[in-house]
């Protein structure tokens, strides 16, 4: 099949209306096609928001705790248990794994941005770490949250910021009865967790700017968040 | 983007839908209950809808949650949106086990657009209400060859040689209305709705 007769699928695939053999032939596409890998992404964010025109019943109770059961006897670390799936399930475990290589293709075509991907986890991670202490506190404001531990670990969560500028990094400072310090560089994101490299004390004002590229010693612009840990 | 879950750990009231699936890629059982509380409802509904089945509906959505608990570390934020990620795994087995059992209906999906019910008495979550709302109002705008297509396809299970057949139109006449539909869609959903639009900094004047 021609590049685009293939281009043209992506709206089918994205609505999982693709007999399995054009299926297969898109998905080989995708894996080098950059262009359908964008156009796929929007299309399906369009065709999920389907889901939601969809009466919302609840769902029985019990599923939940079947679906956290299944998963924990499932556990990467441990051998998987032939699971215990009704029948007509067993037969779509090779749809799922189609699926999870479609899926996957994301990201095997998109090496360079795993990179900040693990690192934006790590960040996320080092944020759930200081929630998780006794005694954390949140401190919430119009874009974000200002989340701060015990021993005055400190992290911003920023939601939907959009991109610095071109050659422009924002920076984070943390004030306690003085000049700001710099406490970190970072860029926008839909949810944006930024642990902040310095101490944030109670009283303290974290404040974040734009700045050059590489960051700046002292606030060159004024800050567009202020919070203070009060 | 949730509810208010039943359980959530204090540790995930702030976390985005994003996050939740990166605590998830490191088999965090907590992450998969969050995750379900946000969007098991949803996926619920989607199922449902289209395998008109109750108890093949529980199966579609639980393994839709098992295979994003599997494939968890192979999501990448930059592409699209957790609940994207996640619905599609719940939409792809609704849709095989549709094929499979053949439970798809023979008759258009009439109910395709419904007008916004009043609040049932299962319906108690103001957000999904909303939701529905606008997706619904979108789809409304739609032309009705191009929304027929959607509808059939998402909801139906039907392939686009399938629909083909059926309306008796070209495969590039479907392939066609579904692309315009989708891209449509997306135009009348990304109108952004009050306090949601990407914001750029302006710095105080005080």
């Amino acid at each position: 099949m021609e590049a685009d007769a293939l281009h043209d699928l992506t709206a089918a695939y994205a609505l999982d209306a693709l007999d399995p053999e054009d299926a297969r032939r898109y998905e080989a596409h995708l894996a080098r096609c950059e262009r359908c890998q964008e156009e796929l992404a929007a299309l399906s964010e369009s065709a999920s928001a389907l889901a939601y025109a969809t009466d919302a019943p609840a769902p029985p109770a019990d599923l939940r705790s079947r679906i956290l059961e299944q998963a924990k006897s499932e556990r990467p670390n441990v051998v998987p248990l032939r699971p215990r799936w009704v029948k007509p399930l067993v037969a779509i475990a090779a749809v799922a794994a189609c699926l999870a290589v479609g899926l996957g293709l994301w990201a095997n075509s998109l090496s360079n941005k795993l990179d900040r991907r693990e690192a934006e986890l790590k960040r996320q991670q080092q944020v759930a770490q200081i929630l998780a202490q006794p005694g954390s506190r949140k401190i919430s404001f119009a874009r974000g949250t200002l989340v701060v531990g015990p021993n005055g670990a400190g992290a911003l969560v920023l939601n939907k910021l959009a991109p610095a500028g071109a050659g422009r990094t924002y920076e984070a400072w943390v004030a306690d009865h003085g000049a700001p310090q710099p406490a970190g560089l970072f860029d926008g994101g839909t949810a944006v967790s930024v642990p902040l490299e310095r101490p944030v004390a109670l009283g303290a004002t974290v404040m974040v700017t734009e700045e050059r590229h590489g960051g700046s010693a002292t606030p060159t612009q004024s800050p567009f968040v202020i919070v203070r840990n009060a | 983007m949730g509810k208010t879950p039943r359980l959530m750990p204090r540790s995930f009231a702030h976390l985005s839908d994003e996050a939740v699936v990166a605590m998830l890629a490191r088999s965090d059982e907590s992450a998969l209950a969050e995750l379900y509380d946000r969007f098991g409802r949803v996926a619920y509904g989607l199922a449902l809808r289209i395998l008109r089945d109750e108890k093949l509906a529980e199966d579609a959505v639980q393994e839709g949650f098992l295979a994003a608990w599997r494939n968890a570390d192979r999501f990448i934020p930059e592409r699209g949106r957790a609940g994207t990620w996640l619905l599609t795994f719940v939409h792809r087995r609704a849709v095989d086990l549709v094929r499979r059992e053949d439970r798809r209906r023979a008759e258009p999906l009439r109910d395709g657009v419904e007008p916004a019910a009043p609040a049932e008495s299962a319906e108690d979550d103001a957000w999904l209400r909303m939701e529905r709302e606008r997706v619904q109002s979108a789809l409304r705008k739609l032309p009705d060859q191009q929304r027929e297509a959607l509808e059939l396809a998402y909801y139906g299970g039907f392939t686009q040689s399938e629909l083909a057949e059926r309306l008796g139109e070209p495969v590039g006449t479907i392939k066609s209305r579904m692309f315009t539909g989708l891209a449509r869609l997306r135009e009348l959903l990304g109108e952004p709705r009050p306090g949601e639009a990407a914001w750029k900094p302006t710095p105080y004047t005080t």
